[in-house]
């Protein structure tokens, strides 16, 4: 099972806790944990990529095993240790103020 | 009639403000999705318990939120809006053209007649519709891809639809604001559109008579008389009195023709209300002086309604789609600042009081009238 950490708002609006753990199947990437992650909670679709493109919003970050991943290709194999459980997948909304 | 619900979009949050008939006391509800910037919400005609809110962030980018029990509880809806085919290009900033890309909705119109059929007008300027209370949402295409459309350009705030006004005497016909492109009507049920700014005269473009270009902020209609509408443009305060064919300026003895609503009395069609900006430079009321003017004559003739309002020192600004009325005998006219106050006068506009001073920047402001 993989380990997803949401920004607090994305948390709200899933009506989740501070961590989701959701499975997924074939290869462990950005884009079949974000898959797996808005088919368990469809109200996330559009929120973290863009509707049509499924490019990452510009204003959010991936992180994992203390690494900044948002800049991989969504299709390159996560860390172990996230495939693994022991590390979340972190999606981090930009500081900014306003 | 029993009370009154008014609805109120903030930078941080949506608020609902209820009292009765009396309109004396107000619970204020809310924030409903706090932290997030609501820039509208607004009730059924044809069910006043079913609201639609736009929800957006610069983060997490655009929901759509309903509710069924009047704002007590809400739900996520569709937040899909795709342009119909290949969107193309508009005027950026620069002149270069600019790919069509979606950013926020602005406004959201539900039908008269039908719950789940809902109007949004959305940044990069498209209208789409649901008829499926918000799970589904469809561009109506022939006003983007109206042969004008390559020109159009944003104000500074953006490429927004911001205006929607249904005609009640004829469900084809419908009206719409850009910013700044101008205004268009349908009378086809949105299947084609045509801009409608003859009259219309705007310094700040190289043809300042041009068909598209204009600044429009806001029009109003008193839905007693559908070929009526007032605008309050970027400056001048216009009239039309044949469905957008020909405008004439009505800004009259205003202290300064630059603002951003405008509104009609519930009861009658030719007093309508505005609040002047000191110019497109300093968006504050002049002289520091919150004045609402009211015109018993359709425009021309204006007079300052000041009593509860403040007169020195103030610097707030009252933005497109944040005054709005309702219907009880004596009408009520209310309006929200980016100072966080929502006032209200429920004699017509003769005088005012806060609702509630201290909440986010006001962005929009709707009334119903609960029966």
């Amino acid at each position: 099972m993989i380990r997803v950490v949401l920004p607090w708002h994305l948390r709200n609006l899933a009506r989740v806790d501070s961590e989701v753990t959701i499975a997924v199947s074939g290869q462990v990437t950005q884009r079949s944990v974000l898959d797996a992650l808005e088919e368990a909670y469809p109200v996330l679709r559009g929120t973290i990529r863009d509707h049509d493109s499924a490019k990452r919003r510009p204003f959010l970050r991936f992180f994992a095993c203390e690494e900044d991943l948002s800049h991989e290709s969504p299709d390159a194999p996560l860390p172990d240790a996230v495939v693994q459980g022991k590390e979340p997948f972190l999606v981090v909304g930009a500081i900014a103020g306003g | 009639m029993s009370g009154v619900r008014v609805l109120v979009g903030t930078r941080k949050g949506a608020f609902t403000l209820e009292s009765d008939g009396k309109r004396e006391k107000w619970d204020v509800n809310g924030p409903h999705f706090g932290g997030w910037e609501i820039y509208h919400l607004k009730g059924s005609p044809a069910d006043p318990n079913r609201l639609y809110a736009s929800q957006t962030s610069g983060w997490f980018g655009q929901l759509i939120q309903r509710s069924s029990d009047g704002g007590k509880t809400w739900e996520p809806v569709g937040n899909k809006f795709t342009y119909d085919g290949v969107p193309g290009t508009h005027q950026w900033y620069d002149g270069t053209p600019h790919p069509w890309e979606f950013k926020r909705v602005w406004h959201l119109e539900p039908s008269l007649t039908d719950p789940d059929t809902v109007y949004a007008g959305v940044e990069d300027a498209a209208l789409f519709q649901t008829t499926d209370g918000g799970q589904n949402w469809q561009e109506q295409p022939g006003l983007r891809c109206h042969g004008s459309g390559s020109s159009w350009a944003p104000g500074a705030g953006g490429l927004g639809l911001h205006t929607i006004v249904l005609d009640p005497s004829n469900p084809k016909r419908m009206f719409i604001a850009i910013s700044a492109a101008g205004t268009f009507r349908t009378d086809d049920g949105g299947v084609t559109w045509k801009p409608i700014n003859q009259g219309l005269r705007s310094q700040h473009i190289p043809d300042p008579t041009a068909e598209v270009g204009h600044c429009v902020h806001r029009i109003a209609m008193h839905k007693s008389r559908p070929n009526t509408l007032f605008m309050q443009k970027h400056w001048d305060v216009m009239r039309t009195d044949d469905s957008g064919e020909s405008w004439r300026e009505v800004s009259g003895n205003l202290p300064t023709d630059f603002g951003f609503v405008v509104d009609v009395h519930a009861h009658e069609p030719e007093t309508i209300y505005v609040v002047p900006i000191k110019s497109d430079s300093e968006h504050f009321p002049p002289d520091g002086k919150l004045r609402v003017y009211r015109s018993r004559s359709g425009g021309d003739e204006w007079e300052a309604l000041t009593k509860g309002l403040p007169q020195q020192d103030c610097y707030v600004n009252v933005l497109r789609d944040a005054m709005a009325v309702d219907a009880m005998d004596s009408c009520g006219v209310y309006f929200g600042t980016t100072g966080g106050q929502v006032y209200a006068s429920k004699d017509g506009g003769d005088n005012w009081s806060a609702i509630v001073r201290d909440l986010p920047a006001v962005l929009s402001v709707e009334v119903q009238t609960l029966k």
